[in-house]
């Protein structure tokens, strides 16, 4: 065995393990570090595949990003896990008809799956070969130029997410003192404090 | 393909290394350690005086706005590498399209700027 099939063996292990452990570890904040773990082993599945960028990509924008969110997301629930746990056994029937009927579905798609003749060319021909250019450089050349609309649809996502997410969680507490920067640097100190000579025993 | 995934070898032997060391260090914790439980080294230490709270409690939702606009700049971020990366190649048309990009984001910061999203009350 190679030391590249040794390497996926153990990400791929390592991947469905996380994966089910996510799933099945009775603490929320667990089940976030074992999808931080799936995350990173996924990466290393990526760089296996030669595509270093999306590896890089997964580290950097889930683990570092998606990941803080999850634990966010988390923590901000108010938790309780003797409670979660009697209602647990209410919903199991639901859960296992809707796993169920997910379960057909995705059988159905798969049984009925054909790929096209051609499409093995046009993924061959989409991006230049793995050799010639660097990762990095081959997904550059392709996006900003051949998905330009696709490119642009991603920016306007962004700004949707931005302003929806200001919406929704922005709230600003009234009778807050809050700094105001340009009135602290034209304070004038002339006008500010005031010198009064006072004689000894006398009030103001 | 195989040049690359070589670069890559001496990542993995950290990786491997690094997971040995981890377990190495918890077992011999494990194994080696003294250990002699009592309820007052076991309860929850809070500064000297007894714990009276849970550590599940809420946090405040304004955390979760920081780490979402931070989110959205990262991927943006994101974007723009491969472009620097291929910024010989990318032509007219690419380096107008990153620019329209950037302005659309310069649009949402500056909403974010001026709704006071980005100041901590």
């Amino acid at each position: 065995m190679t030391l590249t099939a040794f390497a996926f063996y153990v990400f791929a292990i390592t991947v469905v393990t996380s994966g089910l452990f996510v799933v099945v570890s009775k603490n929320p904040v667990h089940s976030v570090l074992w999808l931080i773990l799936s995350f990173l082993s996924s990466a290393g599945l990526f760089v296996l595949l030669g595509a270093e960028f999306v590896a890089m990509l997964l580290v950097i924008v889930y683990v570092g990003a998606v990941a803080v969110l999850f634990l966010f997301v988390v923590m901000m629930l108010d938790v309780d896990f003797a409670e979660l746990k009697a209602e647990m056994a209410k919903y199991v029937p639901l859960a296992l008809l809707i796993g169920v009927v997910l379960l057909m579905q995705l059988g159905m798609v798969l049984g009925t799956w054909t790929s096209s003749e051609a499409a093995m060319d046009l993924r061959g021909a989409v991006a230049p070969a793995i050799e010639g250019t660097h990762n990095t450089a081959a997904l550059g050349r392709l996006i900003y130029d051949d998905y330009i609309y696709l490119f642009q649809a991603a920016g306007l996502i962004l700004l949707v997410a931005m302003i929806g997410a200001i919406v929704l969680t922005l709230r600003h507490r009234p009778n807050i003192k809050r700094q105001n920067v340009m009135a602290q640097m034209h304070r004038d100190p002339a006008k500010a404090m005031e010198l009064k000579d006072m004689k000894p025993g006398q009030g103001l | 393909m195989e040049d690359l995934l070589r670069e890559y070898l001496p990542i993995l032997v950290f990786l491997g290394l690094a997971v040995g060391l981890g377990v190495v260090l918890i077992l011999a914790a494990v194994i080696l350690a003294v250990r002699n439980p009592d309820p007052e080294k076991v309860s929850a230490y809070e500064c000297g005086f007894n714990a009276f709270d849970d550590a599940r409690m809420k946090f405040d939702v304004r955390f979760y706005l920081v780490a979402i606009l931070f989110i959205i700049f990262d991927l943006e971020i994101a974007f723009l590498f491969p472009w620097a990366v291929a910024f010989k190649d990318v032509g007219l048309v690419g380096f107008w399209s990153m620019i329209v990009f950037l302005g659309v984001l310069t649009i949402g910061f500056a909403y974010e700027w001026k709704k006071g999203a980005l100041e901590w009350e």
